[in-house]
């Protein structure tokens, strides 16, 4: 029996769950989209996004050709400043661990588009894409890979570690799942003081195994919270399969477990993406949490230094030809909404907008070492240890 | 000055400072329609309602993540862990996140979370429900972690921590609940970091926290009387940062000193204070520091085991002489100096 808060705030309430995921990714009945029709024939995992768009029928047009424009600008500047990311790790300009969105921009632009200027967002260490999609300027997210001091975290993030309080960018997280309690907890104090943003909380495939995520979306559904749980679903851990790590593989279908709204949805459709985020959106604004599960494809390995050997040379053909970048923008130009010239004109941009970031994160000095203690604490407290590595506790510390 | 229990001046504080500061919320396990396992919540629900005391599933990194990110916005959630070893479900949440959010992001993002939570052992709980590992927290910078031993500081250091921007692990104790002292009506808050001499003296430093300081001023006060040993006690109150001047002014004081904790000995709290001493007060030791700790044992449920295993008074006791028969300080009853270190069925 659904509660009343859920009968009262949702109108899908008593839908069946495929129905509702349907609504949720295809309001208008018009949008491709990959939700798998249950049934005995109903595969182990949703397919791969290329195969499932070149099963549906072109859609209807729905948003302006300006809209269909900038979704391919925000690809390509997610796809050229991750190409440039990775180019700076092989010339050592970056340390530690390098996570890309190659592949998932689509998913990364259609879920940013739905998200109002004041929502907070919550994410994983793969979130590059996602901070230049909330806005942040290109410049500060390259400085922050440099560990330089203009860098979007000052320094102290790198690549996994994206923060920007205006931008309500809370976090990129490097521990796996560690962020759903978190973005819970946002929505928890929104719901408190009774404010009308909302959280979105994207995290890996993996991520659906860890406690974390069971008990984050439990309380999120009990308490009625406004937070949209995201899966990115890239079908791989770093190389472990999603059906060797769910024994439910159609994600998705875990928001039943906390009778939550659930979709499925095709991740190399911008607009399909925004379209089911805004539902996602809309109903978590209401007062409900909402569980949207992304497919998509990573194009490269797991971070940077991963070859990726445990994919056959089929399936790298297979995402090279159905690379959601180029395919996209095919589509444009066979739709006549972008043509050469105009996809000339977009990558000389992005390219400035590139190289710029690029220049600007190697002019941007290191954080000083003056500074290494500056943020232990909000609080000054006395006491606190202030000392270097070999510096005695007590006498001369220089 | 009103006389009260540590549990009520616990409870009267919660209520005070939600009643203070609206963003002032409390999360966890029971401690609302149940009134809280150990009752510090008591009458709360009733008073703030469910949006204020707010019970949780059985889900400690859920809901101790989820104080996080609503500290991260700006709420203040006191959350109730119901005994330390509970906290070990949450440890991602308070060691990979609450610790690390501010630094992390460059100082963008405050955590001004409290968990309360009770450590202790000695009422038969057994091997998983009876560990102080308080030292995992004071472990990690980032955390401060701060310790009460009376009902003044319970709401002297509840205060400090619940107006405090940085996440507070604060240390309760099973034993302490009941215990009763005089407790200021103002509301003066305690400042995080600064331990407290609480009976000076100059023969031996004795130096404890949470029940053991309470240990260490009652057996400081049966010597004094019985021995006329003239003992200075420091009550630690802060683990995280550690107070590690007044600690080495003492010993540089008096010489000698004894660490009393009731966590493991290997690696514990008082390794840590013995190292502090060796670094600010090496020329001044007569004797070296000695440490009363717990057995390195998983602790057991049977009555004798576990009363063995706990550090007890006469352990203290024995431990002090043979400290200052090192430094060759002659009591006035000698003849009582005891040779063995066996505690078996010693009582308290």
């Amino acid at each position: 029996m659904a509660s009343q808060a859920r009968q009262r705030r949702n109108p899908a309430a008593g839908k069946s769950e495929a129905a509702a995921a349907q609504d949720a990714v295809a309001p208008s009945g018009t949008v491709p989209a990959a939700v798998p029709e249950p049934g005995a024939d109903e595969p182990a995992v949703p397919e791969s996004p290329a195969s499932t768009v070149s099963a549906t029928t072109a859609p209807a047009p729905r948003v302006s050709e300006d809209q269909l424009r900038q979704y391919y600008k925000d690809m390509l500047l997610v796809r050229r400043f991750e190409e440039r990311a990775a180019r700076a790790y092989t010339e050592a300009l970056i340390g530690g661990y390098c996570h890309l969105n190659l592949g998932e921009e689509a998913a990364v632009v259609g879920l940013m588009a739905a998200l109002r200027p004041t929502d907070y967002l919550f994410t994983n260490y793969r979130e590059h894409g996602y901070a230049l999609q909330r806005g942040i300027d290109p410049k500060k997210v390259m400085a922050e890979l440099y560990g330089r001091v203009d860098g979007v975290s000052k320094g102290w993030g790198g690549s996994m570690h994206m923060f920007d309080v205006t931008h309500r960018l809370l976090g990129g997280y490097g521990i796996v799942g560690g962020q759903l309690p978190l973005a819970t907890g946002a929505a928890l104090a929104i719901d408190y003081r009774g404010e009308d943003d909302i959280v979105m909380c994207t995290m890996g495939d993996g991520t659906a195994a860890i406690g974390a995520f069971h008990e984050s979306l439990n309380i999120a559904a009990l308490w009625h919270l406004p937070v949209v749980f995201v899966v990115i679903n890239n079908h791989l851990g770093m190389g472990t399969t999603v059906e060797h790590s769910a024994a439910e593989p159609h994600l998705y279908k875990r928001g039943a477990a906390y009778r939550m709204d659930a979709a499925v949805v095709d991740g190399f459709d911008p607009e399909a993406v925004h379209v089911a985020a805004t539902t996602a959106a809309e109903v978590a604004r209401s007062g409900r949490p909402y569980l949207l599960e992304v497919v998509t494809e990573r194009l490269k390995g797991h971070s940077v230094v991963d070859p990726a050997k445990y994919r056959t040379a089929q399936e790298n053909e297979r995402l090279k030809a159905n690379d959601p970048v180029a395919t996209y923008g095919a589509r444009l130009m066979a739709d006549g909404v972008l043509d050469e010239l105009d996809i000339e004109a977009l990558e000389k941009e992005i390219a400035e907008v590139v190289a710029d970031a690029a220049a600007f994160a190697a002019s941007s000095p290191s954080p000083s070492v003056e500074t290494l203690f500056d943020y232990t604490y909000a609080s000054p407290v006395p006491n606190d240890s202030r000392r270097l590595p070999g510096q005695p506790l007590f006498g001369e510390s220089s | 000055m009103t006389i009260m229990t540590y549990r009520q001046a616990l409870h009267d504080t919660l209520r005070n400072e939600m009643l203070r500061d609206d963003s002032v919320f409390l999360m966890g396990e029971e401690i609302g329609v149940f009134e809280g396992s150990y009752k510090i919540t008591a009458g709360l629900l009733s008073e703030f309602g469910p949006k204020r005391v707010r019970d949780t599933p059985i889900a400690e990194e859920g809901f101790t993540g989820a104080a996080v990110g609503a500290a991260m916005l700006g709420l203040r959630p006191v959350v109730e862990i119901m005994t330390i070893n509970f906290s070990l479900l949450a440890l991602d949440q308070i060691v990979n996140h609450a610790a690390k959010i501010y630094g992390m992001f460059g100082g963008q993002a405050k955590v001004p979370l409290v968990i309360r939570t009770p450590g202790g052992g000695g009422q038969q709980l057994g091997a998983t429900h009876s560990q102080n590992i308080e030292l995992y927290y004071a472990f990690v910078p980032g955390m401060k972690v701060v310790a009460p031993s009376t009902p003044a500081d319970a709401k002297a250091l509840l205060l400090a921590a619940i107006r405090d921007d940085d996440p507070v692990l604060f240390l309760e104790n099973l034993a302490l609940y009941n215990t009763k002292g005089d407790v200021p009506d103002a509301d003066i808050p305690a400042e995080i970091g600064r331990a407290a001499v609480t009976r000076p003296g100059r023969d031996l430093t004795l130096i404890g926290y949470s029940r053991m300081a309470h240990v260490a001023a009652e057996v400081a006060a049966q010597l004094a009387t019985t021995e006329g040993i003239d003992i200075e006690v420091i009550d630690l109150r802060s683990l995280r940062p550690l107070d590690r001047e007044t600690i080495v002014e003492s010993v540089r004081k008096t010489h000698a000193a004894v660490v009393l904790e009731d966590d493991w000995l290997t690696y514990g709290i008082g390794a840590e204070i013995a190292a502090s001493i060796s670094d600010g007060a090496f020329d001044y030791l007569d004797a070296p520091v000695r440490r009363v700790a717990m057995a390195e044992v998983p602790m057991p449920y049977a009555k004798p085991l576990e009363t063995a295993a706990l550090p007890s008074r006469y352990d203290v006791i024995t431990a002090i002489r043979q400290t200052l028969a090192a430094v060759g300080y002659r009591t006035s009853s000698q003849a009582s100096t005891v040779s063995g270190a066996s505690t078996v069925g010693a009582s308290q």
